[in-house]
């Protein structure tokens, strides 16, 4: 079983120093608090959350693009916390958010593809390269004369292609897509859902998939972690945790969607958190959701809930568990 | 028969850029009842934002009405000043934007925003003005109503900004409320709330929304009617459940089957829509969506499609009624 986990996190901690109104005193967020989770290989481990909750610093922190506070990386069975990060650029990889703004638009999209093949040596001349990048852009679905192109003659959907082929181009092993289909048009988003599951299948990738639309997730991801404040509050199989979550955040996010058919939606009794998100600068004591939650008592303010196993590969943090069910 | 309080007929809308006319709208006919809500959807640059800003003379410069009529309460708004405009905006009509981290004015506090909606469309004094502000924010749902009179918009969050926003486009008590993807920069949680406040407040005001989204969940649970735009054309136009049970454009029912259902119970591969949006610069020939449409004609190429009546609600602009239509006129002679 352990040989089977490529990417795996222990007590993970993220904090960012801010600001504070008083003199020497050292405030911080912490973006991600002590979060633990594992993923095998050839799966994909979702990752859903509101803005502000720590998900995408969890990939990028995970990738060591950010130096972590503290807690562990392993990656195929190896620490990485503290090593060299150049070996592993070429089995880690990342696809970013916005195509807009995360290739420079003064190089072709052939030059961004091939930097990746240039910075690791994978071709011995310029020809190999060149065969390198076609095939690259073949297999996201561009034809070898957009090479030469900038990435401002492309649209959305075909810049977020370009994205996948300059993450491909080092044949990674594991991808964090962070957030790749919110920038995108409906009808293009199922277009790049499908590319990237095929992707996983010729290629056997692994994948972490961060993204805030939890119907896009539970469709690609085995398994899904739900963040809320920093915290990992719920993490199960995909299919378990849409039907049979426990945690009350998760609960009340789900119902929070917008179901795409009209009689469900009349039908549905939302549940509707009441207020905003606390700032992560100052989070609640105890658990971090007790302020928005409608089962929280005196003890959800003195102690933080435990990560807990609720049945197999089924974890939540949470105290009233067996109330909310 | 009522007349609609919105009846928009063949609008016809381009931009003059530096590369060439863009055809924004391309013979856009449109109606809202009193109390009805319409959904437009739509991907972006679909024209859904410019046909409704079009209805409050908000086009904007390089963009010219070239054809059509435009009625709106009474008014025919293709006649209008900017000066008479100015006296609908905001009273009779009025609108919430997508964002509203840049929609309010960041040296203004909240208080000053709302009154000035007020103190300029009615007589109320200052003092008076005060008090309906403080009754706004109550009504959407805002705490502690006099504190937030004196905050500026950095100290709210997006939610609240967005309520802020509502009370500003409810504060005349407009016939109709425009909003153009009012929760598109929201968290799910609190697009929720959002979505149940104006829900709330249509059955509380009764006045009439322009709901503008793409997102279909979002429509779903709101709407009366639908229009679905593609290349600043209405594509279908039907009751909510015609357009999600019965589409019969083919590119309605390929958004409804491109995008994943949270309630399904096993894995099924989505079925995309092919191809790239239109180059609005350079359309195609015949229907804006031949090119990627599945079961494309050799006619689709060349010409655009009339409208096809389905129901009495429901019409939709494709050439394979046309074809479903002569086929059962020849059966029907044989």
């Amino acid at each position: 079983m352990k040989n089977n986990k490529l990417v795996e996190v222990q007590h993970l901690k993220q904090y960012f120093p801010v600001k504070s109104d008083k003199m020497f005193e050292k405030k911080v967020v912490k973006a991600v608090d002590d979060v633990s989770f594992y993923i095998n290989k050839g799966e994909t481990l979702g990752l859903v959350g509101e803005s502000g909750c720590g998900k995408t610093t969890t990939g990028r922190t995970l990738l060591r693009l950010h130096e972590p506070t503290g807690g562990k990386i392993i990656y195929d069975g190896k620490d990485i916390t503290h090593v060299k990060m150049l070996p592993y650029r070429r089995k880690m990889q990342i696809v970013f958010q916005d195509p807009y703004a995360s290739l420079d638009p003064r190089m072709t999209v052939g030059d961004i593809v091939g930097e990746a093949i240039d910075i690791h040596h994978l071709a011995a001349n310029a020809r190999e390269r060149r065969e390198r990048i076609v095939e690259l852009l073949s297999l996201v679905g561009l034809n070898t004369e957009h090479a030469n192109r900038y990435p401002h003659e492309f649209s959305g959907g075909q810049r977020q292609r370009v994205g996948i082929a300059r993450a491909l181009a080092v044949n990674p092993e594991f991808i964090v897509c962070d957030e790749p289909i919110s920038a995108l048009d409906v009808s293009i988003q199922a277009q790049v859902v499908n590319m990237f599951e095929e992707l996983q299948e010729r290629m056997g990738l692994t994948y972490l998939f961060i993204a805030h639309n939890l119907s896009v997730v539970k469709h690609i991801s085995n398994r899904i972690g739900v963040m809320y404040l920093g915290k990992l509050v719920e993490l199960a199989d995909s299919y378990e945790l849409t039907f049979n979550s426990v945690h009350p955040y998760t609960r009340s996010l789900i119902s929070a969607i917008p179901i795409a058919d009209p009689k469900v939606s009349r039908g549905t009794n939302r549940i509707v958190l009441e207020g905003d998100v606390p700032s992560p600068v100052n989070p609640p004591s105890g658990c971090h959701f007790r302020t928005r939650c409608a089962y929280a008592d005196e003890r959800c303010a003195a102690e933080e809930p435990e990560w807990r196993e609720v049945s197999s590969g089924h974890f939540a943090a949470c105290h009233h568990l067996e109330k909310v069910q | 028969m009522k007349e609609y309080l919105v009846d928009i007929r063949n609008e016809r809308l381009s931009f003059f850029t530096p590369a060439g006319e863009v055809k924004a709208l391309n013979d856009v006919s449109l109606h809202v009842r009193e109390g009805e809500v319409l959904g437009i959807v739509g991907e972006s640059g679909s024209g859904k934002s410019v046909t409704s800003y079009s209805l409050m003379g908000l086009t904007a410069h390089p963009g010219r009405l070239v054809g059509g009529d435009l009625y709106f309460n009474g008014h025919y708004i293709n006649e209008m000043s900017e000066r008479e405009m100015q006296k609908i905006r905001g009273n009779e009509v009025s609108i919430i934007f997508q964002d509203p981290m840049t929609s309010l004015n960041p040296v203004f506090t909240i208080g000053n925003q709302i009154r000035e909606v007020i103190l300029l469309h009615t007589n109320k004094t200052r003092k008076e003005a005060n008090d309906r502000a403080r009754e706004l924010l109550q009504l959407v749902g805002i705490n502690e109503p006099d504190k937030r009179l004196k905050q500026y918009p950095h100290e709210l969050s997006g939610g609240m900004r967005q309520r802020v926003m509502i009370a500003i486009a409810l504060a005349c008590e407009p016939k109709l409320l425009i909003a153009d993807e009012p929760t598109t920069a929201l968290d799910v949680t609190i697009q929720a709330q959002i979505l149940e406040l104006m829900r709330d407040l249509k059955e509380k005001l009764g006045m009439s929304i322009i709901l503008i989204t793409h997102d279909l969940g979002v429509v779903a649970g709101m709407c009366d009617h639908i229009a679905v735009m593609y290349a600043g054309k209405v594509v279908e136009y039907g009751t909510t459940d015609e357009i999600f049970y019965q589409p019969s454009h083919e590119y309605t029912k390929g958004l409804l089957r491109s995008i994943p259902n949270l309630n399904e119970r096993e894995h099924k591969r989505l079925v995309p829509i092919e191809g790239l949006p239109v180059d609005m610069l350079n359309p195609p020939a015949g229907c804006p969506f031949a090119p990627r449409c599945r079961s494309c004609m050799k006619i689709c190429l060349s010409s655009m499609p009339n409208y096809t009546q389905v129901s009495d609600h429901h019409s939709s602009a494709c050439w394979l009624l046309d074809k479903e239509k002569f086929e059962r006129q020849a059966e029907g002679q044989a």
